[in-house]
């Protein structure tokens, strides 16, 4: 799972589970049934499940491609001010 | 979010957390029902009035308990318990509770009832004070919820006396 699929699968939980809590809860209140809130509820708990747990394809619509070898030749990683001024300038010299 | 397990994880606490948030809504749910439940008890005979060989007095009561206690539900009721009471006092104890009857209703449409009835639980003083003895005998019940706070409440009924003599 990319990236981008990890967040949507976050959002997607969260925003499923508190529908399903919101709804069933409504539903049983108002049909007094307190067997119907649960009956609900565990409906969109496995649903929430199937849909957000196994790593699906539509999670991996945002691959996360790295660079070349070759790439990173060409820019290098900026290097960190050693302590010493002396070291420092023999490793520029040294590269040049 | 990166694995199976996390993921998994993840969705079952939140599914608990919210569970027991629907839970805690229901049971402050119950506050909003406000009950208007009615008890009559009539004692319809002293079938005898005797001293036990121990010397401690006994009585035995022929009864009508009915009540409505369709009010007492809501939603969120898994049953109630209802129980009747002797109550009266003696030099030796201020109060004396005695448990003569009980029943536990386990639906809204069997809270309504009227039961013809002799005392179930034996109706014995703890000495000999029941000749004259003055006593009320209260309804009690208990609502008992599927989740969350259990509520009680009673109907007095007083102004009852036992015969004067041995029957």
């Amino acid at each position: 799972m990319d990236w981008q699929g990890q967040k949507l699968a976050e959002q997607l939980m969260q925003i499923l589970l508190v529908a399903f809590a919101v709804g069933a809860f409504a539903t049983g209140y108002v049909m007094g049934s307190f067997q119907m809130m649960m009956l609900i509820y565990a409906a969109g708990v496995v649903l929430t499940t199937v849909v957000t747990v196994p790593n699906w394809p539509f999670f991996n619509r945002h691959p996360l491609n790295w660079l070349d070898p070759s790439e990173a030749e060409k820019h290098p990683k900026p290097q960190v001010q050693q302590q010493t001024p002396s070291s420092s300038k023999k490793k520029s010299s040294g590269k040049k | 979010m990166h694995s199976f397990g996390y993921r998994l994880n993840v969705l079952l606490t939140q599914a608990v957390t919210l569970l027991a948030l629907m839970c805690v809504i229901a049971s402050l749910s119950d506050t909003l029902n406000v009950p208007s439940p009615s008890a009559d008890v009539r004692v319809l005979h002293i079938n005898w009035l005797h001293k036990q060989r121990n010397g401690n007095d006994e009585v035995s009561l022929t009864m009508n308990i009915s009540a409505d206690l369709r009010s007492t539900f809501t939603w969120n009721t898994k049953q109630v318990f209802v129980f009747l009471a002797a109550e009266y006092e003696t030099e030796k104890n201020h109060l004396n509770q005695i448990s003569l009857w009980d029943a536990i209703i386990p639906s809204k449409e069997q809270a309504k009832f009227s039961y013809h009835t002799i005392n179930k639980y034996r109706f014995t003083d703890q000495g000999n004070n029941l000749r004259g003895q003055e006593y009320n005998l209260t309804l009690h019940w208990h609502v008992m919820p599927k989740t969350g706070k259990m509520f009680s409440d009673k109907v007095i009924t007083t102004g009852y006396r036992l015969p004067e003599t041995y029957v």
